[in-house]
């Protein structure tokens, strides 16, 4: 599963996975708006970006080849919306579209890869991000895999009294209808007990911190570079946007 | 000796209209394991859910000499210890160690000594070698013992069990009816599992309806509500 292995690469002991997860996040949203920003007639910028960011994989030690085969997650998407600017006679932005979406979704990968999820979030709540999406965000990367796995036993189970392939597209919608409904049945079931077990250990609304984040000079100083080489690889667009 | 739980008159329903519990009188003893029996839906698990607090109905609840009311829910939350079915919906934190940590820092332990609590209750169940792991890639026997360290991490005075053994391989079982045993804690097991309560609960109580039918010793109460299923009899009769 892609968290699996996402969270393997985040258990790594580079450089980068040292860093203070709150510098991680604000130099991976400077790369963010960087690429958002860039105009997209220049290509140096995206080059750029692209070295920055496989140099900061390979540095990590993260597969190289695994993270940019992740990242195009994205291209059905992005691609979807690029054909329509290019039938509309606009190539270039086209080109650009699907280029920014694969590289801010490389860049997100990178920052998930060498940091672990509760130090992200613990890192986004030091930020100033609403308890309430961290929360969320929690226990979504906590059980989406469970309800996934439930998902993959009710198909094991369709399969097991004849499976749905082949049958009349009605059917299909059918059944799929019934296992989405039953899915977010035992979610919502769960989701009640997941509170009682939390009421029951003393919750009152505040996930209290097991660790507290320190920044060193070290941390400050990656911010610094990061900060830099984001900017300049924009520079080299020049300020148009 | 005063009892640790004296409940009268309990009663309580759902939402739906449900009538969970019809009246139930129940008292626990210090150190004292009573199992309690019973159909599923019979109002077991909604029963001990009100020694908490997670559930309130109408009647009279008194944890260690206090009414379960708002103003005592956090005291009486430390004190009682609840081990869910689902080991699933007890470990939602992201690693072992932050599972375990969670009663302690909600109690206000500062974080450092609530790690060493949580690694000490890790160490009790012997699980300390799990510390970063992430729960979903433990065993189902891991889980239960994880989830019982959660707990214990609190220092609870009662532990309370809801089906312990379920989804347990016979040497999970056992392995977990030993560590049991050796928790010098007041337990209420909620199961179904008449091997467990035999081992460890000389009184137990047997749930109908929403209501206690039968209050006694483990081995009458078991006989008297036909609850166990041997072999011999579990296998159907042939029909040639």
């Amino acid at each position: 599963m892609h968290h699996v292995v996402l969270e393997r690469w985040s258990r790594g002991g580079s450089f980068l996975h040292a860093r203070d997860p709150r510098v991680k996040i604000l130099a991976a949203l400077a790369i963010l708006v960087a690429i958002a920003t860039t105009p997209p007639q220049t290509a140096a910028p995206f080059a750029a970006y692209a070295i920055l960011l496989i140099g900061a994989s390979a540095a990590s030690g993260l597969p190289v080849s695994g993270v940019l085969a992740r990242a195009a997650v994205v291209l059905p998407f992005s691609a979807t919306f690029a054909a329509i600017s290019w039938v509309s006679g606009d190539p270039e932005r086209a080109a650009a579209l699907v280029l920014k979406s694969y590289l801010s979704a490389t860049a997100a990968l990178v920052l998930i890869g060498t940091t672990p999820m509760p130090k992200l979030l613990l890192g986004l709540e030091k930020l100033g991000a609403p308890r309430m999406i961290v929360l969320v965000a929690l226990f979504l990367y906590r059980y989406l895999f469970i309800v996934s796995e439930q998902a993959q036993h009710m198909l094991q189970a369709a399969a097991a009294r004849g499976g749905l392939f082949g049958k009349a597209r009605p059917l299909r919608f059918r059944a799929a209808g019934g296992a989405v409904a039953v899915l977010f049945g035992h979610s919502y079931q769960r989701a009640v007990g997941i509170h009682r077990a939390m009421l029951s250990r003393g919750f009152e609304g505040r996930l209290m911190p097991a660790s507290a984040l320190a920044l060193t000079v070290t941390d400050a100083l990656f911010l610094g570079g990061a900060l830099v080489l984001a900017f300049a690889s924009r520079l080299s667009a020049g300020a148009g946007l | 000796m005063q009892p640790v739980v004296e409940v009268s008159g309990l009663r309580f329903r759902y939402d739906d209209g449900t009538a969970a519990l019809q009246g139930v009188d129940f008292h626990l003893f210090p150190g004292e394991t009573v199992a309690l029996f019973g159909a599923n839906g019979s109002g077991k698990t909604t029963f001990v859910l009100h020694l908490n607090g997670v559930l309130t109905g109408e009647g009279r609840v008194v944890v260690c000499g206090m009414p379960v009311t708002k103003e005592n829910l956090t005291e009486i939350r430390r004190r009682v210890g609840i081990v869910f079915q689902e080991a699933d919906e007890q470990l939602f934190m992201p690693t072992v160690l932050d599972d375990v940590s969670f009663g302690p820092l909600n109690l206000g332990i500062e974080p450092a000594a609530a790690v060493e609590r949580a690694k000490s209750a890790l160490g009790d169940v012997g699980m300390l070698h799990a510390l970063d792991k992430a729960p979903y890639h433990l065993s189902a026997g891991e889980k239960r013992r994880v989830a019982l360290a959660g707990v214990l991490a609190m220092n609870p005075e009662i532990l309370i069990l809801d089906e312990p053994t379920t989804s347990l391989d016979p040497p999970g079982r056992r392995d977990l009816a030993r560590l049991l045993g050796r928790l010098p804690q007041a337990k209420i097991i909620v199961t179904h599992d008449a091997w467990l309560a035999r081992r460890l609960a000389v009184r137990s109580v047997f749930f109908e309806g929403g209501r206690i039918m039968g209050d006694g010793a483990t081995d009458e109460l078991l006989k008297r509500f036909d609850w166990e299923c041997d072999a011999a009899e579990a296998m159907p009769a042939r029909l040639d």
